[in-house]
């Protein structure tokens, strides 16, 4: 049975029409500045080169050389000036700053905006949501389609381990440079997709080179709120295009201020936690040394649940330094018809900026009501079971094989169902008293 | 042209009497103070309890921001915390490691607190106070069995979940039992001696008494010695900040973007300069307190073409943005093509807030920075300030 469900895709091109009118595209030029072979020979496009710093070095560097301050980093400046560029010359659907947004009162901090521009009133597509993993379709809207003014720069690693940039270069077709572009209609100041190897057509789905590009870039713009998304195909991707998200706000998400919990460390140094006292379970990866060490554990993690068919999101935040992961499973609840019709007027599909805890809003009274209650109600939704999310772990442990002690399974009982309340003195001792062969060795 | 290091000076001689540094010195405690209001926000005094724990000199330490002491094992939720109540320009207490000048890494309960200015309630500084939390030695760790040393997370997280359930009292030992400390070396594993988990840990009572009887001791000084320059400052905002005066946050945000401008409160009478950059500064020749409060008219003179300022007043009023080059003149009256480019800022209500102007002295224009072109430039300051208004009028106000 195949599952499906209906919505209105969001525009993130100005060139991106409905399926009908796609398929009445020939082959042949288009004349209208695209991104495939018909437009592409011969343009040029500013080229920022990106330093593969090995990770050691860099923190040596860190400790006692941090200077005076962290100006803005030249990517930083790069991406704004080009974005407020596009801006200017009127290329978004909407002036994302003048949408009203709040952080809703509460605990966790969510973040509202009023956004009532973003979605169109068009007829929904259908969404296929049963697999993560679909080959792509060269008829379907691809990034090849775009105009090349919607294109902001190239974005690959440097030849001579320095940071380049040129303001003109030619694009490499036969290699396919990997590029940011815009988003037509922005959650915020700033957003852009990060397209790996865009003339390679990759379909969506995480492998280690592209998740490394965009934990590159992460490090690269240097910016705490500069955060990067991912959803995989299921968690809301719209676009079966490989391709990453990032924008800018300088507020803490949510998900960042939750506290976790420590499960393991892998021998490379990536330290794995669960996230805690937060609607939406996940993991979190911070640490390895160099950053390739944290990046294969995120992607073969993410590749883990693409090839078992679990829909996943990923947000990479501080810089880079930590990655945050959430298996979930409300498409397929919507397919099912789980989801209560309340939840589904909002029209609140939960990707990764979503669950996160930054909600994008279309109608008024869903804003001026927005509470920390139906944020969390909305997420928990999202959010895979206890039990099921601990198969999940399994399955992911298993494919990052890290080692994990034999009696892990106990000690994770023992925690995983304790509360987040204080516990009386009492139960304390009791615990220490039960448990005596957990003392390590 | 203020120095980097005037400014510093002037921090402390502007508000305080003499005497205080010394005053200052005379508490036991390690602590820092910084000044949100200079870029990059660097760190004006630190006390001799702090240079000894850390190791570093004076000189080594004044004018540099207070991330210099962090490193790889630093939590990164801690980072953020104190990133956060910075902005939000309210205290914080919380653990934290830091690294020494030798590199050695240790623990310590980190206490902040912003110094209000009595009759304006800015944050005029925050004090930062480091209490050391003492390494217990290691009991019935096993030395770790040649891997990751997941083995010993078996008892460490025993003691994780006790730790995590327990109240104060219960965690003072267990605390001391896990040895907040952190790796000194690479022989056993990192983890063992981290706090297993990532949620701010309760430190003993004593840490947390010296600590807040240091910030008190720091306020005193602070309090006592700015009575006697009639600038006093106390350690609770007194009223509400006034209007025109961006929040240290803001500050701090611009403070990072090293190119000319300025901006502008369209909400108050004849609009005036509420922010200007250093750079500005240095373009033009004035002094910040020159500039602040005034409209930007004064750049213009003799034979400035009142065409443009039209086109200028235009924009504004419109609300859009523009490009002009106009003729501005510096403090010492030299005359400067001034490729000036305007935009309106809106804060998180979505409405227009400021005006930002990025001033391009056109002489120089020539210089290729890094390749990217000088309106390209001038545009990323527009989009750093949209970024940074935006998201820093976002919360529940403080200010």
């Amino acid at each position: 049975m195949m599952l499906r469900i209906k919505r209105v895709p969001t525009v993130v091109s100005n060139f991106q029409k409905e399926e009908a009118e796609e398929d009445s595209r020939h082959a042949g030029g288009c004349g209208r500045n695209c991104f495939r072979s018909c437009c592409l020979p011969g343009a040029k496009l500013p080229f920022y080169a990106f330093k593969k710093m090995n990770k050691i070095e860099g923190e040596k560097k860190s400790v006692g050389s941090e200077n005076k301050e962290s100006p803005v980093a030249f990517l930083d400046s790069l991406l704004l000036g080009e974005w407020e560029d596009r801006m200017q010359r009127g290329l978004f659907r909407y002036d994302v700053t003048a949408c009203e947004t709040k952080v809703i009162p509460g605990q966790c901090g969510f973040i509202a905006q009023l956004n009532e521009g973003r979605h169109l009133k068009k007829r929904p597509t259908e969404f296929r949501v049963d697999k993560v993993l679909q080959p792509f379709d060269e008829n379907k809207f691809n990034f090849t389609k775009v105009g090349q003014e919607e294109v902001l720069f190239q974005f690959e690693p440097s030849m001579d381990n320095d940071v380049q940039f040129f303001p003109n270069a030619p694009i490499d077709i036969e290699n396919s440079p990997s590029v940011v572009a815009i988003n037509v209609s922005p959650i915020e100041y700033g957003h852009i997709l990060l397209i790996p190897r865009i003339l390679g057509c990759l379909p969506q789905r995480i492998d280690r080179d592209s998740f490394l590009l965009a934990l590159y870039m992460a490090a690269e713009a240097g910016n705490p709120y500069f955060r990067l998304g991912y959803n995989s195909l299921g968690a809301f991707a719209t676009i079966n295009h490989l391709h990453f998200q990032a924008y800018y706000l300088a507020v803490p998400f949510p998900i960042e201020r939750a506290p976790t919990r420590k499960i393991t460390t892998t021998s490379g140094g990536v330290k794995i936690c669960d996230i805690l006292n937060y609607p939406v379970r996940g993991l979190v990866f911070e640490g390895g040394n160099p950053l390739e060490e944290l990046s294969n554990v995120v992607s073969d993690s993410c590749i883990c649940l693409q090839d078992n068919n679990i829909p996943y999101n990923v947000l990479i935040a501080d810089s880079g330094r930590r990655i945050f992961l959430f298996p979930q499973c409300y498409a397929e609840k919507q397919a099912l018809g789980e989801v209560s019709s309340e939840l589904l007027d909002t029209q609140v599909n939960p990707a990764v900026w979503e669950i996160s805890g930054h909600m994008v809003l279309k109608r008024k009274e869903d804003y001026e009501e927005a509470s920390e209650e139906n944020a969390w109600r909305l997420l928990a939704e999202v959010s895979l079971s206890e039990e099921r999310f601990h198969e999940v772990k399994e399955l992911l442990f298993e494919a990052i094989s890290c080692s994990i002690e034999e009696d892990k399974g106990v000690t994770q009982n023992l925690l995983e169902e304790s509360d987040f309340c204080p516990q009386s003195l009492e139960d304390v001792d009791a615990l220490k008293g039960s448990h005596p062969g957990i003392v390590s060795v | 042209m203020e120095s980097q290091l005037g400014l510093i000076e002037q921090s402390f001689d502007l508000r305080y009497s003499g005497g205080v540094r010394e005053a200052l010195n005379e508490l036991p405690d390690s602590f820092t103070i910084t000044d949100p209001c200079i870029s990059g926000h660097p760190i004006v005094f630190a006390s001799n309890g702090f240079l000894k724990i850390f190791g570093y000199s004076k000189d080594e330490v004044i004018g540099r921001n207070g991330r210099m002491f962090q490193g790889p094992k630093t939590n990164r939720r801690s980072v953020m915390e104190i990133r956060e109540a910075i902005r939000e320009e309210r205290a914080i207490q919380t653990n934290l490691l830091n690294y020494r000048k030798d590199g050695t890494p240790f623990w310590m309960l980190f206490h902040m607190c912003p110094v209000f200015g009595k009759e304006d309630g800015r944050v005029i500084h925050f004090v930062g106070v480091q209490v050391p939390i003492p390494r217990r030695p290691r009991r019935s760790r096993s030395t770790v069995v040649g891997n990751t040393g997941n083995l010993c997370e078996n008892g460490a997280r025993f003691r994780e979940g006790m730790f995590r359930c327990c109240r104060r009292e219960v965690c003072l030992d267990t605390v001391m039992e896990l040895g907040c400390g952190s790796a000194l070396d690479s022989v056993s594993s990192p983890d063992d001696r981290e706090i297993e988990i990532n949620e701010p840990c309760e430190t003993s009572e004593l840490e947390k008494r010296k600590a807040n009887a240091a910030v008190s001791n720091v306020l005193s000084v602070l309090t006592h010695h700015s009575e006697l320059t009639g600038k006093l400052v106390c350690g609770k905002r007194c009223c509400l900040s006034g209007t025109g005066l961006l929040g240290s946050s803001l500050n701090i945000s611009l403070g990072r973007i090293k190119q000319s401008f300025v901006l502008s409160d369209p909400h108050l009478p004849d609009m005036p300069i509420v922010y200007a950059s250093d750079t500005f500064l240095e373009l033009t020749g004035y002094a910040r307190h020159e500039v602040l409060g005034h409209n930007s008219r004064f750049l213009s003179g003799l034979d400035t073409d009142p065409a443009t300022q039209f086109q200028i007043k235009e924009c504004i009023r419109t609300e859009q943005p523009c490009t002009v080059r106009i003729l501005n003149y510096r403090k010492d009256k030299t005359p400067f093509w001034n490729l000036l480019h305007i935009s309106p800022v809106r804060n998180a209500s979505g409405k227009v807030a400021y005006f930002v102007g990025v001033q391009i002295d056109d002489s120089c224009k020539n210089q290729e920075e890094h390749g990217l072109s000088p309106q390209r430039r001038q545009l990323s300051v527009v989009g750093a300030v949209k970024v940074a208004v935006r998201s820093l009028s976002i919360g529940a106000s403080t200010s």
